[in-house]
């Protein structure tokens, strides 16, 4: 107590001398409230926080195209977009329990830190109940442990990393971004398909948590189908240039070259692997080949042809042809004259899936929402084991879904891509190989790559 | 052998990268006593000269095909670069070689951005400590990267080189190897060539014309220049337009290997001042040396059996720190780096 | 003389001490007034006042500052999963661990000078950066930044005490009052007030650092250390002395953000971290008392204020002027804020540089001077003018 009184002391001296210009202090206006940043008024604030500066930028604007596109269609204003095909109908367009959503933006410059100040600033200044974006998975752990603290709903953006759901859970927490495991056991068949059971594969992975997480999701899959693992390297993040860590790859008895890069990482080490003619050369008797486990559609773009025929992972892709995505790709498109990424649309659904939990809850406390969003007890068809249960949904362009409870991730279909070998227009530089079935993906809560977390329980702050 | 040999390739390629900006570097902390914190800004704006190049050649007519459908359902616009309808197969090679082309377009250029920043900006720093020469050029850094991404966007944008260029070289044929041994990508060694022609180019105009010889002189002592009466000024700001043309040239030909970004320039910035000063202030060959020597041993460390190697001796990860710990161990044990002159930088 | 540079310095201290305390409330109005940030403004205060020790009086140039910040940040996070949330433990390992780390940084890289000196910090800060966030991942926690999990051992933690940063039980996190003046919100939180004690004590003991023999030293070491040399005198000791005390400074900051917010970054370290605080300091003005902490001031308020603003924000501001022109005012501010602000940053650097030599102190002398020209019509110092350090 002895901080309060000093404080208080130096607050009336400073009162004192700044003087006349001040109203009068109201003493101890403490109001109550049940929970951080209960609504009182006509609105409700929701915090985009995605990198706007940095070498994400780009995934960042696209996140926060979409996020605004959300609040639109949450407020009744432009054509719904998914909100028409989504199968839970509890939202009317009305705003968010009849309150009108506003948002407020931040940037997380992709560090973990900065992610931090900006998602604190949100919820201390602008009042915001529920943070959405980012495009990193230590960004996204980093800002799901302050909401946790801060007693507010964290929907995360683009993070694939296990941990994510796995050893960092949080219980004010969502992902629906789909994560390396899956990721990987998506990859297996097709690569099977395509290049054989017998190929020797040499990794190059970024050196930090996401990498790690995503070389062992990759390797554990990949000798599952009978591939040896012939070498893992592990490159410094601030590499732009891998030449002296591709070289060797020829001359290892590898066949193929895994690429557990992403963003300027992948656009650079694919580009330079492509330069030192890996894709033209037969080793073993077999084509070389290269595979990029994370695709993104900004990335392909920078990695231009030399992605043509390289298979890689999403989360969703506009070319889907179900009803959501139609709904959302031609939202999206009328407004900003080009097709979503699949960054964008995780942002999207995440922001109507927090809209939609508390309308059915009828309630802004997080404790409400995330019982609302863990569902009860409906579960994924085709999937036998105890912890599938959660909450289902359908119509926001990946199939139908499940809120997993038990860790709080989505389980949907994991799309397999290609870089395409003719495209028409300039977006049209991935094509989806194939829809790996959510059941395939499948893994148990306590999956020993996800395992040492604890959700522990919910925050409603306050 | 045959991996010792190839990893000598990348290093020297990498040096070449290094060498280049670090000449330029070092021409304008030798020649105007200038701390240039914009110079691997300057790099990324070579860089995105053979974008807009590039860009430029692509400029096309929009026809729209009724026949085909675009992602929203309307007619698909048909894009064909007017060079390509023009010219036929000469446009179209001229977009193929519209990197090497770039080199031609951003000197004019590049000369131009160094002439406008020395006289209009870092002419009145020259008296001013380094700190403000750090503080304002770290400011005009910020502001180049923030007009390209206005333009460009933050993402990299591949910047393919000429086809024939694209693929890769078998050095060990020539060398006697088995077929693969050493295969080498050809666009890296037409940028190490390019490396050596510019690098031979500026030592030869600062040895062999009077020019050079007044700027080395200026160098050496700038005021018994001046008090000859010779105007070293505005070789001065030559030499920062020179400076600024060999990173913007640096920059045009790495944009193949590195799909240029905004940013490139700061991830470059910090690691050629290291060079510089590894190399020694005041010393352009001391410059180019590190440049080479830090890309070769950067190169090697990142073998897999190097690594094993320090790991084992409890140094794991070598090849994240390599650069810095080469030149804490060389500025420890060379007090002004590999041929630094005394007094220059060490106040 | 002396007597007035010592009423000077009193008063210079009053001030400032009046000036931190209402902080949340002279703050408000600028909307600056929310726990992050007051906190922030603090704590970056305290790291570039210990910047400026080195800087400002011996001129050494360190540009690898912020892995002590980062060592700090790492030792305080590390007394909380291993003690309990009490943020004395972790403040005073946060201390003497970068205490160790700028004594053997510091005696190496002293033995070279000038921007040779300038890049061996470079370096070790760079490579302790890239350790941290690959293979030290077991210390540090890489690429996610340490963070306390409830599996930690936390052997002092009771079941009563807080589950977030206290001392004694005040937590850091808490917002006592929340009055409004005028329209602005103001928030009084307790991390704010206990960041503010140590940024008074910096402050006052960078003071008598300045005002003494052993900074009489130290600037003797920046003029001349040649003739500092003939005189008898070796500067190593003092330079040293001075780099360790910067980098304790550097590390009590450090330990300050981990008991604001208790996850430790890697990015803390990197080169760009070591940058902000030379550019807060020279932005400010170096070697003046009051300079480095109105430069951190400044940057930390543009990052967490620029950064927000879109264009509905920008929209609510024109929202009272005729349509077309709102609209162009947008279109002109636009590329400035959101994802440009690093536009205005660059920009303002470069402003400030170029026309306020000494920095943003010299601004507010200038301006002090042409107020008091206004009214007292002299050359008369106005009173409330910061003493220069030279």
């Amino acid at each position: 107590m002895k901080l309060y009184s000093v404080s208080r002391r130096g607050l009336l001296k400073g009162g004192a001398v700044l003087g006349a210009g001040l109203a009068a202090p109201t003493i101890f206006t403490s109001r109550a409230s049940a929970f951080t940043n209960e609504p009182t008024g006509s609105t409700v604030t929701l915090g985009f926080n995605v990198p706007q500066t940095g070498p994400y930028a780009e995934e960042g604007k696209d996140e926060l195209r979409a996020q605004q596109l959300a609040v639109e269609h949450l407020n009744g204003e432009g054509d719904g977009g998914m909100l028409n095909t989504f199968s839970s109908k509890a939202l009317q367009g009305n705003g968010i329990l009849g309150k009108k959503v506003t948002f407020v933006t931040g940037d997380t410059q992709t560090k973990s830190d900065a992610a931090r100040a900006s998602a604190k600033s949100m919820i201390e200044k602008d009042g915001a109940i529920m943070i959405n974006g980012g495009s990193s998975s230590g960004v996204a752990i980093a800002v799901q442990g302050l909401c946790q603290d801060a007693g507010v709903i964290f929907m995360a953006g683009l993070t694939h990393s296990n941990d994510t759901t796995g050893k960092d859970k949080k219980a004010n927490g969502f992902r629906h971004f789909f994560n390396a495991y899956m990721s990987g056991a998506a990859l297996a068949p097709v690569l099977k398909n395509a290049y054989g059971a017998d190929r020797r594969a040499y990794h190059l992975t970024a050196d930090y948590t996401w990498g790690w997480t995503q070389q062992e999701s990759i390797v554990a899959a990949t000798e599952g189908i009978g591939w040896e693992t012939v070498e893992t390297v592990l490159t410094p993040l601030a590499s732009t240039d891998f030449s002296s860590y591709i070289a060797p790859v020829l001359n290892s008895g590898a066949d193929v070259l895994v690429l557990n890069h992403y963003g300027g990482n992948m656009v650079n080490s694919l580009t330079q692997a492509v330069q030192f003619g890996l894709r033209d050369k037969t080793v073993n008797g077999k084509q070389f080949e290269i595979v990029v486990p994370l695709y993104s559609e900004l990335m392909a773009k920078g990695a231009g042809e030399n992605i043509k025929g390289v298979l890689g992972s999403m989360n969703w892709n506009w070319q889907l042809d179900d009803a959501g995505t139609k709904a959302f790709v031609q939202s999206f498109g009328k407004k900003y004259g080009f097709p979503p990424s699949n960054s964008a649309q995780t942002c999207y659904a995440q922001v109507i899936l927090y809209a939609d939990a508390v309308a059915r809850a009828g309630s802004f406390n997080p404790c409400a929402v995330v019982e609302a969003l863990e569902g009860g007890d409906s579960s994924l068809p085709g999937v036998s084991s105890a912890a599938n249960k959660g909450f289902l949904f359908d119509g926001l362009g990946n199939g139908p879904t499940l809120y997993r409870s038990a860790d709080h991730q989505c389980f949907k279909d994991v799309l397999v891509v290609k870089g395409r070998e003719n495209p028409t227009t300039e977006y049209d530089t991935l094509e989806i190989v194939e829809k790996t079935p959510a059941a395939q993906v499948w893994y148990e809560p306590d999956h020993p790559m996800f395992a040492g977390g604890n959700l522990g329980t919910c925050n409603p702050g306050a | 052998m045959d991996a010792i040999i190839l990893q000598l390739l990348n290093g020297l390629d990498k040096g070449s990268a290094y060498a280049l900006i670090a000449l330029g570097l070092s021409l304008i902390f030798g020649t105007l006593g200038v701390v240039n914190f914009a110079h691997g800004a300057l790099f990324m704006i070579g860089a995105f000269c053979a974008v807009t190049l590039n860009k430029l050649f692509s400029l096309s007519t929009v026809t729209i095909d009724p026949t085909k459908k675009d992602f929203l359902g309307n007619p698909l616009q048909v894009k064909t670069p007017y060079l390509e309808s023009w010219f036929g197969d000469f446009g179209a090679g001229l977009m193929d070689w519209s990197v090497p082309l770039s080199i031609l377009f951003s000197i004019p250029i590049m000369l131009a951005i160094g002439f406008v920043m020395e006289r209009g900006l870092i002419k009145h720093f020259y008296k001013r400590p380094h700190a403000d020469q750090i503080l304002v050029t770290f400011g005009l850094a910020i502001v180049l990267q923030e007009i390209v991404k206005a333009f460009y966007g933050a993402n990299p944008i591949s910047t393919p080189a000429p086809d024939l260029l694209k693929g890769s070289l078998d050095f060990g044929i020539i060398l006697g190897f088995d077929p693969n041994a050493v295969i080498y990508p050809a666009w890296r060694f037409v940028y190490f060539l390019f490396a050596a022609v510019i690098i031979g180019g500026v030592f030869a105009f600062l040895q062999f014309t009077t020019f050079g010889m007044v700027v080395r002189a200026g160098m050496a002592d700038r005021e018994t220049v001046g008090l000859l009466g010779i105007n070293i000024d505005r070789r001065f700001t030559i030499m920062f337009g020179l400076a600024a043309a060999v990173a913007g040239m640096a920059g045009v030909m790495y944009a193949p290997i590195n799909s240029p970004n905004y940013h490139m320039g700061m991830d470059f910035l910090v690691l050629s001042f290291v060079v510089v000063v590894v190399g020694g202030m005041g010393s352009l060959t001391g410059a180019v040396a590190a440049g080479f020597l830090l890309g070769i041993l950067e190169s090697f460390a990142s073998m897999n059996e190097v690594k094993s190697f320090f790991q084992s001796i409890m140094l794991p990860s070598i090849d994240q720190i390599i650069i810095y710990l080469v030149a804490v161990i060389i500025l420890l044990t060379r007090p002004r780096g590999l041929m630094g002159r005394k007094g220059v930088m060490e106040d | 003389m002396s007597a007035t540079v010592k009423d000077n310095d009193r008063l210079l201290l009053t001030v400032f001490v009046i000036l931190v305390l209402a902080g949340p409330i002279v703050l408000a109005p600028i909307g600056a007034s929310y726990p992050d940030l007051l906190q922030r403004f603090a704590i970056y205060g305290v790291f570039a006042i210990g910047f400026n020790i080195l800087f400002g009086l011996t001129g050494y140039l360190s540009f690898g500052h912020a892995a002590f910040l980062g060592v700090g940040s790492y030792a305080a996070v590390w007394m909380f999963k291993l003690l309990n949330y009490n943020v004395i433990p972790a403040l005073v390992l946060a201390v003497v661990v970068s205490a160790v780390f700028a004594l053997v940084i510091g005696y190496v890289s002293l033995r070279r000078s000038g921007i040779y000196f300038s890049i061996l910090t470079l370096a070790f800060a760079q490579m302790m950066y890239n350790l941290a966030y690959s293979v030290l991942t077991p210390i540090t926690n890489g690429e996610t930044g340490l963070q306390v999990y409830t599996d930690d051992p936390q052997w002092l933690q009771t079941a009563g005490s807080p589950t977030t940063t206290n001392l004694f039980g005040i937590r850091m996190n808490e917002v006592f009052w929340k009055p409004e003046f005028l329209g602005f919100e103001a928030q009084f939180n307790y991390g704010y007030y206990f960041a503010a004690v140590f940024l008074i004590l910096a402050f006052y003991i960078a003071l008598r650092i300045f005002r003494s023999p052993f900074g009489m030293m130290l600037r003797a070491v920046k003029s001349n250390q040649n003739r500092m040399g003939y005189t008898g005198l070796n500067p190593r000791p003092y330079t040293l002395a001075a780099f360790v005390i910067s980098g304790m400074y550097a590390g009590l900051a450090g330990g300050l953000l981990a008991c604001m917010d208790p996850l430790a970054g890697a990015e803390r370290m990197q080169w760009t971290a070591s940058g902000e605080v030379v550019l807060m300091t020279i932005l400010g003005g170096a070697g003046t008392l009051l300079g480095p902490v109105l430069g951190a001031g400044f940057i930390k308020y543009l990052e967490a204020i620029f950064s927000k603003v879109n264009e509905t924000v920008l929209q609510d501001w024109f929202s009272f002027m005729p349509d077309w022109m709102g609209d162009a005012l947008s279109f002109v501010i636009s590329p400035f804020v959101g994802e440009g602000w690093h536009l205005t940053l660059g920009a303002l650097f470069m402003a400030i540089v170029i026309f306020l030599p000494g920095g943003l102190i010299d601004g507010a002398r200038q301006l002090g001077r042409w107020i008091g020209g206004g009214f007292g019509g002299g050359d008369r110092k106005p009173a409330h003018s910061p003493v220069p350090a030279e």
